[in-house]
């Protein structure tokens, strides 16, 4: 399925064109094996299992595995509102998840904090954590969640996740401490 | 006002009784702070009440009613219960809702307590479902239960300050515990960036 992906879509070429050998094949590989944490709060999680259902299938696109346990997997699925009192939890499951790491907010509660403008829902999950594809609608209908999948797919394969250009960042300081140290 | 709870309660424990009144047909009866627990001991020890299914516990801040708001005429809202006489009123009002399944009376006791004094007896020891549930009032409004066995707050978090359906509290005032570092405005960092109107 990835070789038909990567010889249909010319934009892709130009993208992966951009990028080194390894850094293609360690993407397209983190891309089609997304381990789901579901972190599920509100009523989108109806919604989220009928994603991952036999009827809509998540599965094909290789994130249909979810993890229980936040060490095993690499995509936050933010499924719900998040409430101020919950913001810790929300911040540690994300802070226990090895890099490379994505996060997804899934439905407007999680996005902006949704119709609850009062003094207990966070103002989208955001406020705590960087995600990286948000994900509209009171809940979202499947489609939209897959669509957001792909788009979240297409930017894991790009490099421009949160965690990957914070690695990259981390990176490029690296290096120039170390020029400017070579240099003296 | 034909209800047997209410003409019974008059009979017993007339001095205990601010105002008594039916809405919809259920029986409210207004008591006396200082009465309540006495009152409320009889009507679930008494067999001719048996009180034995507490509904719920609540509360209601008249914040914004002024004495003026009372309607004038026949009373349809006990203008007279909750104000004192000198027409300073009292700005909350402690709900309890009673059912008798052996009798199928139905009862509900109404508490005015004022802002600057704002307890009331607990009735947990008698009715224990209501422990949680006036937990949850005093985590809402302040309301202190006095003789509550473990009466600290039970959906927000301790480092909440302030009782947030208390009607002056700002609506969208947040006390966030945790926020990123890189936000523009980060009101843990700078309280007085504000949460109130934050996003």
């Amino acid at each position: 399925m990835g070789v038909e992906l990567t010889t249909t879509r010319l934009e892709d070429a130009a993208k992966w064109a951009k990028q080194s050998t390894l850094d293609r094949a360690t993407n397209w590989g983190r891309k089609f094996s997304l381990f789901t944490y579901p972190f599920v709060t509100a009523c989108c999680g109806m919604e989220f299992m009928s994603v991952a259902g036999p009827k809509y299938d998540i599965a094909r696109f290789g994130a249909e595995f979810p993890r229980f346990s936040p060490r095993q997997s690499d995509l936050l699925m933010i499924v719900g509102t998040i409430t101020e009192k919950q913001g810790p939890a929300l911040r540690r499951v994300f802070d226990q998840m090895a890099e490379p790491k994505w996060v997804i907010a899934f439905g407007v509660c999680a996005s902006t904090g949704g119709f609850y403008q009062n003094y207990h829902a966070m103002p989208g999950a955001d406020q705590v954590i960087p995600v990286d594809v948000y994900i509209p609608g009171c809940p979202p209908r499947p489609e939209q969640v897959l669509d957001a999948l792909i788009m979240m797919m297409d930017r894991i394969q790009a490099g421009r996740g949160h965690s990957q250009l914070r690695e990259k960042r981390e990176q490029l300081l690296a290096q120039a401490a170390q020029t400017a140290q070579t240099n003296e | 006002m034909s209800s047997k709870v209410l003409d019974a309660l008059k009979a017993v424990h007339g001095g205990a009784i601010d105002s008594l009144e039916t809405q919809h047909g259920d029986a409210i009866a207004w008591i006396k702070r200082d009465h309540l627990l006495a009152v409320a001991t009889w009507l679930k020890n008494d067999p001719a009440m048996a009180f034995d299914a507490p509904v719920f516990v609540t509360c209601i801040d008249r914040l914004d009613w002024k004495p003026q708001d009372v309607p004038p005429g026949p009373q349809v809202y006990p203008a007279t219960a909750g104000w004192s006489d000198d027409g300073t009123k009292a700005r909350f009002e402690v709900v309890y809702q009673l059912r008798s399944t052996t009798h199928r009376y139905r009862l509900r006791l109404k508490c005015a307590v004022p802002e600057h004094d704002a307890r009331v007896p607990s009735l947990a020891m008698l009715w224990p479902a209501f422990n949680w549930q006036e937990r949850e009032t005093y985590d809402m409004y302040g309301i202190q239960f006095e003789g509550h066995p473990d009466l600290r707050r039970i959906y927000l978090y301790e480092e909440f300050v302030g009782y947030p359906l208390r009607k002056d509290y700002p609506k969208e005032q947040r006390q966030p515990l945790v926020r990123r570092d890189d936000l523009p405005i980060n009101p843990i960092k700078s309280p007085a960036a504000g949460h109130g109107g934050h996003r």
